[in-house]
């Protein structure tokens, strides 16, 4: 990270370095909306040190469940002409913030000596983007899911009716009824039947 | 008919779970964050086999990726212990680091576990160059690689990269020491560079590092995959060199002065019971669960009896004490091996020496609340600290002894060191 001379207040480079590349933009498009110019998305671990000695950055936000962060920590320890950096917050006695940061995944790398209401904007919002980002995410997996629990719903109907000769409303009713007896959910017990099948005929 | 019960698998995965935050009055929950290692034993024993429960306490295993993550989220309050490299409470009394804020190792989880393993290739080479049978000891094996050294950098080629896995951590201090004692000087003859112990085997093969020293059971790992060969155990550069502790703040040990008892208690009772052979296939079979270390059951339980597999060739070898839990007060966080961490920081320049600076070291570990849980007990020892590597099957690789009061003569007697770069002026912007 490159010394600055105290007094100047120039605009703070950012670095973002997140092996996820819809996140990463997600987080950098925040940061320009809020007027920080000087970012830079990094995906590879390959080269981000010569990256981070080139550019320098005041601060750099981290996925918190890359093993990579220890790599960082190497590369702090050896480049002994920068800036020390220091880990995820500027004020450690704001424990909630702290707490949604790692809640949300974001870790953070800042130059010793920031002051913090510089930073604070800056790790606030890649922590709601984090947030939103991993809302998303399991937006997409729950409809996924959805779809999945219709589809195996649909498949135990048809092994229903043609195994006990029933009509399409009943099989989905024995379904619900077994669903409800065993205190287990419709998707579970289509499963079960799946599975039953599967077995009985291999 | 009858239907099968089975559920629909809604787990997903991820790397770091989120540690229980509910905290009620009179129950004694622990939280604490591991690494997926062999060493993290004696931890998960005690939580898995009921040695935490007698005792009162429920210990919340959260598994975590890197050592960084366990530094901060215990700083943060996240976890109130934590497995930890030994070299981090000290570096952290030193100041050094991105985040040193306290703390205090109150036990100690035991010896052994790592090896220095260097890629097929690179060992045949120094086969080639200096005669080697295969059954040669990790002296051997080094100035063998230093030879190899010595040839790459007349022919121009670029020297070896070699992987370890924290700036402040075993693995880096016994990969330099073991370099050094072959004549080989780790910040000039070959490059180290951290890699997550989970992608050794990866990066191995992808030719992107040349070696590298971590804890079990990569090693083995790299071996079984055919890309890598073990040329040095831990037991070879030095038995008692310490590896990983239970960590915890200050303040929390203070705080919580009954529950650490009773914790202590429990990691002595499970260590006891890591330590007995006919218990290690049933440890092996919970360590290599997914939830824990995610590995093969067969190589974790081999690992655990210290039988290796060290070349893809097939060649074989024996440590019978590469684990060991709890034998020989391995559970005692001696100051003198936090000293000893302390002159490998010196003498790789990652701090200078004062005797302020030693002093400072003595709040890292701290065998006073190993003693008031266990003080009754014959087995624990009187002194803090002690004169390391002078027993006869307990010597360093390169013959030293350590002597914890007079570090300056002990660094003295290495001709291979870094001095240490003055730091840089604090300013703020």
């Amino acid at each position: 990270m490159h010394a600055q001379k105290s007094g100047m207040k120039t605009a703070l480079s950012i670095m973002i370095f997140d092996e996820n590349r819809i996140r990463a933009s997600i987080i950098e498009e925040g940061l320009r909306e809020a007027g920080h110019d000087r970012v830079v998305v990094i995906h590879d671990i390959v080269g981000l040190a010569r990256q981070i000695e080139v550019i320098g950055p005041d601060v750099i936000v981290i996925d918190i469940e890359t093993p990579n962060r220890d790599m960082l920590e190497h590369l702090f320890q050896l480049t002994r002409s920068v800036r020390k950096p220091i880990a995820m917050f500027v004020d450690r006695s704001d424990s909630s913030s702290i707490e949604a940061a790692v809640e949300a995944g974001v870790s953070a790398y800042v130059v010793d000596g920031l002051k913090k209401e510089r930073v604070k904007p800056i790790l606030d919002m890649a922590v709601s983007r984090f947030k939103a980002f991993s809302r998303l995410q399991q937006e997409l997996a729950d409809a996924k899911s959805a779809l999945e629990e219709r589809k195996i719903i649909e498949r135990a109907k048809g092994i229903l009716m043609k195994s006990r000769k029933l009509s399409e409303d009943d099989a989905y009713a024995l379904l619900r009824q077994t669903a409800m007896n065993e205190k287990k959910k419709l998707a579970d017990i289509a499963q079960s039947v799946v599975m039953a099948a599967a077995i009985l005929e291999g | 008919m009858s239907f099968i019960r089975t559920g629909i698998d809604k787990s997903q995965g991820s790397g770091v779970a989120a540690p229980a935050t509910i905290r009620s009055e009179g129950t004694r929950l622990v939280r604490a964050g591991f690494i997926p290692l062999v060493d993290a034993s004696v931890l998960i024993a005690a939580s898995e086999f009921g040695f935490a429960a007698r005792e009162g306490v429920q210990l919340d295993l959260v598994k975590d990726v890197s050592w960084a993550n366990i530094r901060d989220r215990l700083a943060f309050r996240q976890f109130d212990i934590a497995h930890m490299l030994a070299p981090m409470p000290v570096a952290s009394a030193l100041g050094l680091g991105s985040n040193p804020s306290p703390v205090i190792a109150p036990f100690s989880l035991g010896r052994g576990g790592n090896a220095i393993t260097l890629s097929v290739q690179l060992y045949r080479r120094c086969q080639a160059k200096a005669d080697l049978g295969g059954r040669e000891n990790a002296l051997t094996n080094a100035k063998a690689l230093k030879l190899v050294i010595e040839e790459m950098r007349s022919n121009g080629e670029a020297l070896p990269v070699l992987g370890m896995t924290y700036p402040f951590s075993s693995h880096n201090y016994e990969l330099r020491y073991w370099l050094a004692a072959g004549g080989i000087h780790p910040d000039h003859d070959v490059k180290l560079v951290v890699v997550p112990p989970p992608m050794t085997s990866d990066a191995l093969s992808a030719g992107a590092i040349d070696g590298f020293c971590v804890g079990a059971p990569w090693n083995m790992v790299a071996v079984a995959r055919g890309v890598g060969r073990i040329v040095a155990v831990k037991e070879d550069i030095w038995p008692s060199s310490p590896e990983k502790v239970i960590g915890t703040r200050p303040e929390w040990a203070e705080q919580n002065p009954e529950t650490l008892s009773r914790l202590i208690v429990a990691l002595d009772h499970a260590a006891a019971w890591c330590d007995i052979p006919d218990n290690r296939r049933e440890l092996a079979q919970v360590l290599a669960e997914q939830r824990y270390l995610d590995a093969s059951a067969e190589i974790v339980h081999r690992v655990l009896l210290g039988e290796f597999t060290i070349d893809p060739d097939g060649t074989e070898r024996t440590v019978p004490e590469y684990f060991s839990f709890h034998r020989d007060a391995a559970n005692f966080p001696w100051t003198s091996q936090a000293q000893w961490i302390f002159s490998q920081m010196v003498r790789w320049g990652q701090v200078a020496y004062a005797p302020e600076t030693s002093r400072q070291v003595l709040t890292a570990f701290r065998p006073d609340l190993y003693r008031n849980a266990l003080g009754s007990r014959s087995d624990v020892p009187v002194d803090d600290l002690r004169v390391e590597g002078g027993a006869m099957d307990d010597g360093f690789i390169d013959g030293e002894v350590f002597n914890p009061q007079d570090i300056p003569a002990y660094l003295a007697g290495f001709d291979i060191q870094t001095s240490q770069p003055k730091s840089p002026e604090q300013t703020e912007i």
